[in-house]
């Protein structure tokens, strides 16, 4: 019973948290925080149920009260759903976990509707990834960015500001979205993504159908954070409170990537993209100068947040220009980067939270080296985080730009070889400059004595997550062959 | 040509629509204008779903089988009309949040102006 309804638990539970959480602990404030854990755990361990029935049964398709498609609503596990919504949900798990102190520290009155507003943002999230609707996909983009526009609004003084243009900007893309459904509604007659998969390939001489990829791909571009797109992104991860940057930072932008993907091409798929319009090119081609522009204002920033904010801009180029190749190997390296920047991303959010608690700031020219003895391991985890980011093994951050390095070799795009690479020494340049603070001695009487610093590291319930995110970079990393072999190869889409 | 135009005139409105929406949310200074931008341009996506429901001659879908055999094309296709009940829900919605938003901005800054504001920032992000 529970297992032929596991597709549809994840989300369903998570909702069912969201409703549960102001009715419950509207008296009992302390019960707010198990409630959404104990949620995000279910979710996490059905997720892997999920998966594992996916590696042995193969696709499975879950019809909504029984109505069959194109009727009714159905949810579709295939390989890249179960691996996409294990991926959101371990990660939520574990920074959810890491935030009970930031929450308790930032937000003191309003934990029991962030909490709330959290099981929303990942309702959406396990939904946009599950639903095999187009306009379901729609309904779910808009809960959670209505979702996330509230978690970043709670921030500091500058936050509603970074939250309102997050909103002026995901309307837009939402919007535009939904055009592109009524394009493809209006010439396939059909809104199941099944179904249309079916009836597009022949008609890819239809200029409405064109018109729909085009408007759908840039609406959910904007929610992805594509350069140019990405104008939203900086502002509002620096601005939310730490919980919520790490919580959004990780996966946010990723289910975007997930839509794009699923829609380009296993909806229209690749012949209709070769045949229509030069999609792969253009997303190509932003992804390469994403990786390049992001890289150079990461190096720019004086505040750890917003450096990794812009981080984020160029290691979404990297997904970006992995789906652009179109090809095996271009797509393993933007699946495996959806996972291996999830960790990296939350891992360094997490420290930079650590830090804020601790320390009481999070800005590059403040930290020196007594940060590493008063936080020894905290210091070690960002070492690990930015290691990885660099790139190199056998973090995980080695092996997915390896795959698509090797899809640029394929296609022989020595230019797009050429931006993954020179990003990689701008990588190095902005996390070594803090990596050398922390790690290296000042000259003599610059700083006054370090024997009166004492051991202060972070609480136990955020260094646990931290360290866990630290060791799965370079575990996932040495493991990352079976990953790829087991799971990710099957997510290679047909006719590639 | 003529005939594309006066046959699609329904679409070209909602065209006209979505772009004062679109230059309202984006060339607008004032946070309010904006959004009444982004109400015009959901509103205009709202009117071409309906639009492209329509059918001349066609009716409401209700099947009463005393008016003789179901015939679907004396019907208006209703999925488009439902699709779009859950299109002004989220379109409510977002407005609800844009305006909270609105009010704190107001409360924090005094101004709606998003140059002022921004100047305004950039002047806090010196100063820490």
């Amino acid at each position: 019973m529970i297992l032929s309804n596991s597709p549809a638990l994840a989300p369903l539970s998570l909702l069912l948290a969201a409703i549960l959480i102001p009715m419950v602990a509207f008296r009992r404030r302390w019960l707010a925080f198990p409630l959404a854990l104990s949620a995000a755990a279910f979710a996490t361990g059905i997720s892997v149920v999920n998966l594992v029935r996916v590696l042995g049964e193969g696709t499975i398709h879950y019809h909504f009260g029984g109505w069959i498609p194109p009727i009714g609503i159905e949810y579709v596990l295939d390989p890249l759903s179960a691996f996409v919504t294990l991926v959101i949900n371990t990660i939520s798990l574990l920074v959810l976990v890491h935030a009970r102190r930031s929450v308790d520290a930032e937000l003191p009155d309003r934990a029991m509707p962030y909490y709330a507003v959290v099981m929303l943002m990942l309702t959406g999230f396990n939904g946009i990834v599950l639903t095999g609707d187009f306009f379901n996909l729609y309904v779910f983009l808009e809960i959670s960015s209505l979702a996330l526009y509230g978690m970043i609004a709670v921030g500091n003084k500058k936050s509603p500001v970074a939250a309102f243009r997050y909103l002026i900007m995901g309307t837009v893309g939402g919007s535009f979205y939904l055009l592109g459904v009524g394009f493809v509604y209006m010439t396939t007659g059909s809104l199941n993504m099944a179904d249309v998969a079916r009836i597009a390939p022949t008609l890819y001489h239809q200029p409405a159908l064109v018109a729909a990829l085009a408007l759908m791909v840039t609406g959910l571009g904007i929610k992805m954070a594509i350069f140019p797109l990405h104008g939203w992104l900086p502002d509002a991860y620096t601005y939310a409170p730490s919980a919520s940057s790490a919580l959004i930072a990780p996966v946010g932008a990723k289910v975007g990537v997930y839509a794009i993907i699923r829609v380009v091409f296993y909806v229209f798929g690749v012949d209709f993209v070769r045949h229509s319009l030069p999609l792969t090119e253009i997303l190509a081609w932003l992804g390469a100068i994403a990786i390049i522009y992001g890289s150079i204002m990461a190096i720019a920033q004086r505040e750890m947040k917003r450096m990794l904010a812009y981080s984020s801009v160029a290691q979404i180029g990297y997904i970006g220009l992995g789906i652009g190749l179109a090809n095996p190997y271009g797509i393993i390296g933007a699946v495996l980067h959806v996972m291996n920047h999830a960790l990296m991303k939350a891992c360094l959010f997490l420290v930079a939270g650590n830090y804020r608690l601790k320390l009481g700031h999070s800005t590059i020219p403040r930290l020196d080296h007594r940060v590493r003895k008063r936080m020894p391991w905290t210091t070690a985890a960002f070492t690990v985080g930015a290691l990885s980011m660099v790139g190199v093994p056998p973090t995980v951050g080695f092996f997915s730009k390896w795959y698509l390095a090797l899809g640029t070799i394929q296609n022989g795009r020595w230019l797009f070889l050429a931006a993954l690479l020179i990003s990689s020494l701008l990588n190095a340049i902005y996390f070594f400059r803090i990596l050398e603070k922390v790690y290296m001695k000042p000259l003599e009487g610059e700083t006054p004595a370090d024997n009166d610093i004492t051991r202060n590291e972070a609480p136990v319930s955020m260094l646990t997550p931290t360290l866990i995110l630290g060791t799965a970079l370079i575990v996932i990393g040495l493991l990352n062959a079976v990953i790829v072999t087991g799971i990710i190869r099957l997510i290679v889409p047909p006719g590639m | 040509m003529l005939d594309f135009f006066i046959g699609h005139y329904a679409y070209w409105f909602v065209f006209i629509l979505m772009a004062i929406g679109l230059y309202g949310m984006t060339v607008k200074n004032n946070l309010v204008k904006k959004l009444i931008g982004m109400t015009i341009f959901q509103v205009s996506i709202i009117l071409f779903f309906v639009a492209a429901a329509n059918k001349w001659g066609a009716t409401v879908p209700v099947a009463d089988r005393a008016n003789g055999p179901i015939d679907p094309t004396r019907f208006i296709n209703p999925l488009p009309h439902t699709l779009m009940l859950t299109a002004i829900v989220v379109g409510v919605a977002t407005l609800g949040v844009a305006l909270a938003l609105v009010i704190a901005i107001f409360k924090r800054y005094r101004t709606l102006d998003e140059n002022l504001l921004l100047e305004e920032m950039r002047k806090e992000d010196d100063t820490e």
